[in-house]
């Protein structure tokens, strides 16, 4: 009776979580590669093909956007990690009690900001009228107004921003539970620097780094807000894309052949980062 | 030999922190091949000490001179000392002979030859073939080794130890006890070992300073520092001690007549005390110097006293019984276990007898 009882809260405690994953996960995946591979041929008429694949690899604009995607979503990880490292590192090994807990708390701030306004933070001080531009032509640095929006380097500013957070977490997390005489001993043996940081703080950190990056690559690629208002018309993003085809030209087949795209590369990105990196994804989550 | 340069010297060395002073001018030196404990309470600034001979502090003030070669300003991937942390910390993402190899590949050390002395090393601290395992597939005292042998591989000129037996437990603590002082002969090389154990100072040292408050209370082998204390923190710190507060009541040379609170009368030889009459003193006894008997023995002997046994401490050969006498003071005595005191119970009544010469004798503070 006990183990019978036992047996029934575990399945009710299992229940919401395979709830969860069956209705909003499982299920609208398997309606969209069922959609995905319908092809219109009439009003109301479907037939099953790969016609909406190929759409996609015979139409340039979409797997240069798709690539393009891809890219600069891996750039922005990089540079994400690049950046967010020596601010962890510094929070985790260089303070102590209440500066440690204020400056990892001025890190989360500006997160209690929807995104949407964060951004539009970014526009007020990049765009044409905007405040660096007003500053540069103030201190005569330049001639005109400058227009520093609408490109790939404001995306990548975006980017980076939205994301530095979930890269500054598991990073210090992982940092914070390195013992300080691993890096004493490391120096007390003739390393510089550079060969403790490369021997022992970041294969310590891996873990970190590789959950962190994993994060900032899913909210890169599959970011909306960020490509469109600080990349303008001319800078597609792949969400862009898909969203056109489902909200503007109603054509769903399509759409969901590219959502289904977006979903088989970041799984294949993020396989390969792994393999990479050496690091399975159960250590690597258990363990940040 | 006596030109020789010691390895490791410290002069007039001073290091201030905020608000107090961590360690006050300490100056001592440590001959070649060497082992050179130093002994103190948690808090009495050995920690620091080590840490600026390592490099990762710096002294406020003083010298430091490794070799000879002032340490001031070198930092602590330039010096040549390695030091075994308290937790050992090996690196636990690399395997054993990355670990030990971790300071000759810094070095530049081919990898041949990289493999070739971390095999010898591990070898010769009775390690053999461990190379591959993983740091966590060890046991604690081969963790030890392997930390000595990371150490030892770059051949420093002086080898630190930060209480590295206090995680270990008892029985292996007697064991690597005596395995720390075979590698020590064995690879010739100086060790500072720093330990709040007075037994692991004692057992495996050639010299021990006992420190105190930042100071160097004392500084010499075993057998000095254990029966001739200088200081009355020495006396109390290093071994069992009875410690009785007594005035002195006559000098007569170096025979001198005390009178505790309780009115006993004590007889100690004492020829550098320097204490005057009427001055107060503590007066050191070791439990073995104090011997036992059933029977008062003959009359004039000096520092008999009849007691009660208020309680037998048995453990083994180092048993020892409480022993109060009539006005209520209680002595320590070493309990010898050759058998004649074996039905000794709570309650025995016993003679308690110490020669005047056993005793150290200490101004007392304040």
């Amino acid at each position: 009776m006990v183990s019978d009882g036992s047996k029934l809260g575990f399945y009710l405690l299992l229940a919401p979580i395979l709830l969860w994953l069956a209705v909003l996960i499982i299920l609208p995946h398997i309606g969209l590669f069922v959609v995905s591979i319908s092809e219109r041929v009439g009003p109301r008429e479907y037939e099953y093909g790969i016609g909406n694949y190929v759409t996609f690899f015979e139409e340039p604009l979409y797997w240069r956007t798709f690539a393009r995607t891809a890219i600069m979503s891996i750039a922005a990880t990089a540079l994400t990690l690049i950046l967010g490292f020596p601010i962890a590192y510094y929070i985790a090994k260089l303070t102590r009690g209440r500066t440690k807990t204020t400056l990892f708390l001025m890190c989360m701030i500006p997160f209690w900001v929807s995104e949407l306004v964060r951004t539009f933070g970014w526009m007020i001080l990049l765009r044409e009228t905007g405040v660096i531009s007003n500053a540069l032509q103030y201190l005569g640095l330049v001639d005109g107004p400058v227009e520093m929006l609408y490109n790939d380097a404001a995306i990548m500013v975006g980017l980076v921003y939205t994301s530095i957070l979930f890269m500054v977490v598991p990073l210090v997390t992982t940092l914070d539970s390195l013992d300080d005489s691993l890096i004493e001993a490391g120096y007390d043996l003739g390393g510089t620097g550079a060969a403790i940081l490369r021997e022992i703080v970041i294969p310590h950190a891996m873990p970190g780094i590789v959950s962190g990056c994993i994060v900032v690559f899913m909210l890169s690629l599959g970011n909306y807000l960020t490509p469109i208002l600080l990349g303008g018309k001319d800078s597609l993003w792949f969400t862009g894309m898909i969203y056109t085809q489902f909200i503007t030209r109603f054509n769903w087949e399509l759409g969901s052949a590219l959502g289904f795209l977006l979903l088989l590369l970041s799984s294949a990105v993020v396989f390969l980062g792994l393999k990479l990196s050496r690091q399975s994804l159960a250590e690597t989550m258990g363990r940040a | 030999m006596t030109t020789h340069t010691p390895d490791l010297s410290c002069v007039d060395l001073v290091k201030d922190f905020d608000s107090f002073r961590a360690v006050d001018h300490v100056s001592f030196e440590v001959p070649q091949g060497s082992f050179f404990s130093i002994l103190g309470p948690s808090g009495c600034g050995k920690t620091t000490l080590l840490r600026m001979i390592a490099g990762f502090q710096s002294p406020t003030s003083g010298d430091l001179r490794i070799k000879g070669r002032s340490m001031i300003g070198v930092p602590p991937n330039k010096r040549p000392v390695s030091m075994v942390f308290q937790h050992l910390a090996l690196f636990p993402t690399m395997n054993i002979g990355d670990n030990v190899g971790f300071g000759l590949r810094q070095r530049g050390v081919a990898k041949p030859e990289i493999t070739r002395r971390v095999e010898d090393i591990l070898a010769r601290v009775g390690l053999p073939g461990v190379a591959q395992r993983r740091v966590d597939q060890l046991s604690g005292g081969q963790k030890q080794r392997v930390a000595i042998a990371r150490c030892m591989v770059l051949e420093p000129d002086v080898l630190l130890l930060d209480e590295p037996l206090g995680a270990l437990d008892l029985k292996l603590r007697e064991h690597m006890k005596i395995e720390l002082k075979a590698l020590q002969a064995e690879f010739n090389t100086t060790f500072v070992y720093i330990t709040h154990d007075q037994s692991e100072a004692l057992v495996m040292s050639d010299n021990i300073a006992v420190m105190n408050h930042g100071r160097f209370e004392q500084v010499g082998p075993p057998q000095e520092v254990y029966h001739d204390p200088q200081t009355a923190f020495v006396a109390g710190f290093v071994g069992e001690a009875n410690k009785i507060a007594a005035t002195v009541a006559a000098v007569n040379g170096p025979n001198l007549t005390l009178r505790t609170e309780a009115g006993t009368e004590l007889k100690a030889t004492a020829p550098a005390s320097g204490l005057q009459s009427g001055q107060r003193a503590q007066v050191f006894l070791r439990p073995e110097a104090i011997g036992l008997s059933m029977t008062p023995g003959d009359a004039g002997e000096d520092n008999v006293s009849q007691g009660t046994v208020t309680a037998v401490l048995f453990n083994g050969a180092n048993s020892s019984v409480t022993v109060e006498d009539a006005s209520g003071h209680a002595l320590s005595v070493a309990l010898p276990q050759t058998g004649g005191f074996a039905d000794l119970r709570r309650g025995s009544t016993v003679y308690t007898r110490w020669h005047p010469d056993k005793a150290r004798l200490y101004a007392a503070e304040g």
